[in-house]
């Protein structure tokens, strides 16, 4: 009885009040669904905060996530959107005495470049569809990427 | 008027209608108690435990249908109370619980009877709040109270500071709640709703599938109408028991793992689930590959995420069951209710194939005898609570329940402990029926210690427990299941039931034979004080039918057949 588990972008609004996204997270881990990315930032001008996750699960656990966030008193809307514009923005830190060149213009295939520089290292920065980013951390292998930082998914429906 | 948190609450509970409170004070909650000490709006009973508090007003609120309330302290004040806040979750019962917190400014600091308490209760509430400003405490106990006892009702959670019960702030109750995130849907689509009895009318096998929700939203008596317009067969949850009366030719049973054979069979060979307020428990479904596997299903509930959540809906109406079901009768005359006919047939065979019945054929009393004894006796006079185990089997399957509200027992999440507690709340609900609590030698132990309450406030409960020196659902399981290896349930080693009763103030009897039965359970009902009726009944009975854990509903273990009753 195993059903494909597809990766899903839920979108939630909230009300931005206290311990609201562990409302969230505890309905996700109690209930057994994953997690792969979560971000969360207030909507401007508004009392709103909108989160997006990214999870997978076959499509009764996908319809059972969003009635269940749905029910939490503080969520305003769910959305369960395939099409959805999604980025997701990387910061990756390399040594000085890489190829700055070749990074910078691999960064900026990527939608990025090279955003800051110390004594020691370089730091990029990628913004780009999550798989788009997949990819490039796995180009620069090539360059000792001393720390990679990803911020998880944002998405909105077309 | 400027006052402070904790006359908030109090003139809160009096602006809702709050006639009891059931609690246990301590340090956090002091100002709140202080203040209960000086009104006489409603009246205070004092458990000898908080989680007794909380089931009492679970009982409370199943048999009156209004919101019950119960007041606890922090730390181990609010733990104590989680199992009840966990219960009423699992079976939809309002509740509104206020805890005590340690004051605002020791949060975080792992102060003194210091818990995260919402952070505990998130899982098991509807809603909790934390109030950190006197300023919001109107709005939120007015929320409370609307979230507790609107939609899918349960439990919500209100934990207040002690300094913000200190906190003198303006109070006015005469708000407009406006929850635009909250907004439960009570109407049915009138479109799925036809639809439904356009499928209804075409079925040939369709059966009414009756869950708990019917009793929340008191829609039992448009389902006796909608179920004796109809003539389709019907069959009940445990949570439902009661929605039909015991009598009506329409109800097969209750369905299940211990339900009858002709109701789950009747549910393995229906070509139509009308679904009302149940949700598919696994309890009730069996395996679920095999579950109603020919049939349609509709099916009608308050919340969204009920539906097609194990068993999927064709005919999905999300929709309060008492407005739903009242839309339906307007279009109950597309049905045909002698087209049933045949159908009516078969499950009457079913019935007398295997009914629901039980051996006389122990020295000793059996079980199954005092439940329909008491439903003989008492019948409608009495309200039934139970404990967890295989009493509660029993009373759900042998007595005969007439009216919604008549039946309180922990479902959901299987409280041992639920019952004697609950019944007190029963009995305040509703004085003038006589509050039963069947109960088991392990069970009642769980919160003996409400004796004294029950002594105290003269809340004359009924317990009758039945004694087979057995946890007996374990044992039955282990019997079964494991070989006949009783581990840790053997219960031979026990205190003499009539002198605890008696210790605390309350009587006791201890009974071995019918009449002994019958004459204890009259001189309790006349004497009208809290009571324990110790039943000395067989010791391996099991209850039977039984679908084991996860198998099919048509592949039941029955009763062996024997030639006398």
């Amino acid at each position: 009885m195993t059903e494909s588990n597809e990766r899903r972008v839920v979108s939630v609004i909230v009300i931005n009040e206290a311990s609201v996204l562990s409302r969230i997270t505890n309905l996700f881990s109690g209930r057994g669904y994953n997690i792969t990315s979560l971000t969360v930032a207030p909507i401007p001008d508004t009392k709103y905060s909108r989160l997006t996750i990214v999870t997978a699960g076959s499509v009764r656990v996908i319809e059972q996530i969003t009635k269940q966030l749905h029910k939490l008193v503080p969520v305003l809307r769910v959305y369960e959107h395939c099409d959805m514009v999604e980025k997701e923005m990387a910061l990756v830190k390399f040594p000085v005495t890489e190829n700055l060149t070749d990074i910078d213009t691999l960064c900026r295939a990527y939608n990025g470049k090279i955003v800051n520089s110390s004594e020691n290292v370089v730091i990029a920065m990628v913004a780009d569809e999550p798989q788009r980013v997949d990819n490039f951390l796995t180009v620069i292998k090539r360059y000792n990427p001393k720390e990679i930082v990803r911020s998880g998914a944002v998405a909105l429906e077309r | 008027m400027q006052i402070s948190g904790a006359q908030m609450v109090i003139e809160a509970f009096i602006a809702e209608g709050v006639t009891t409170v059931f609690g246990y004070p301590g340090g956090a909650i002091m100002n709140v108690y202080d203040e209960i000490y000086k009104q006489d709006g409603f009246e205070h009973i004092l458990t000898r435990h908080e989680q007794a508090a909380v089931h009492a007003a679970e009982g409370y609120a199943k048999a009156s249908g209004k919101v019950g309330v119960a007041m606890i302290t922090s730390g181990p004040g609010f733990t104590n109370a989680v199992t009840g806040l966990a219960d009423a979750y699992m079976d939809s019962i309002p509740l509104v619980v206020i805890s005590g917190q340690v004051p605002m400014s020791l949060i975080g600091t792992d102060g003194f009877q210091e818990i995260d308490a919402i952070g505990i209760s998130r899982p098991c509430t509807k809603h909790n709040y934390l109030v950190t400003d006197a300023k919001d405490l109107p709005r939120i106990l007015k929320e409370a109270f609307y979230i507790a006892n609107s939609g899918r009702p349960g439990p919500v959670h209100v934990d207040i500071p002690k300094d913000v019960t200190a906190q003198i702030e303006e109070f006015n109750y005469d708000i407009e709640l406006d929850l635009e995130t909250y907004k439960p849907h009570i109407k049915g689509n009138p479109r799925q709703i036809k639809k439904a009895m356009e499928a209804i009318a075409k079925a040939r096998r369709p059966l009414f599938y009756l869950g708990g929700g019917i009793i929340n939203s008191n829609a039992a008596y448009e389902v006796r109408e909608l179920v004796q317009k109809t003539q389709i067969p019907a069959v009940e949850t445990f949570m439902a028991r009661g929605v039909l009366s015991y009598d009506d030719p329409m109800l097969i049973s209750m369905l299940g793992m211990h339900g009858s054979y002709a109701a789950n069979m009747a549910m393995s060979e229906t070509d139509l689930v009308i679904a009302l307020g149940a949700r598919f428990d696994d309890r009730v479904t069996g395996k679920l590959s095999e579950f109603a596997k020919g049939a349609d299903i509709i099916h009608v509930d308050i919340d969204p995420a009920s539906i097609s959540k194990l068993v999927n809906a064709d005919y999905p109406i999300v929709g309060d069951v008492k407005s739903v079901v009242e839309d339906m009768l307007e279009s109950v005359n597309l049905v045909d209710s002698t087209r049933y006919e045949g159908w009516r047939e078969t499950i009457a065979n079913f019935d007398e194939l295997h009914p629901l019945m039980y051996h006389e054929d122990s020295e000793r009393i059996k079980p199954q005898w005092v439940i329909e004894r008491v439903g003989q006796l008492l019948g409608d006079d009495a309200n039934i609570s139970t404990d967890v185990g295989q009493h509660q089997m029993w009373a759900a399957q042998f007595y005969p329940f007439s009216r919604p509200r008549q039946w309180i027992s922990s479902g959901g999440l299987g409280t041992m402990g639920f019952g004697f507690p609950a019944a007190m709340g029963v009995k305040v609900a509703a004085p003038e029926k006589v509050s039963i609590n069947f109960t088991g030698d392990g069970s009642i132990l769980m919160n003996v210690q409400e004796l004294m309450t029950a002594v105290e406030k003269k809340i004359p409960v009924i317990n009758i427990i039945l004694n087979n020196n057995y946890l007996g659902m374990v044992r039955q399981w282990q019997t079964l299941f494991y070989d006949k290896r009783h581990s840790e349930t053997d219960l031979s080693v026990q205190p003499d039931f009539v002198k605890l009763s008696e210790a605390f103030g309350g009587i006791g009897y201890r009974v071995t034979t019918k009449e002994e039965f019958d004459a204890a359970l009259k001189d309790a009902v006349e004497k009208n004080v809290v009571a324990f009726i110790e039943v000395m009944v067989e010791r391996h009975e099991n209850v039977m039918p039984m679908v084991p854990a996860g198998g099919s509903l048509f592949n039941m273990m029955l009763l062996e057949k024997k030639e006398t009753k």
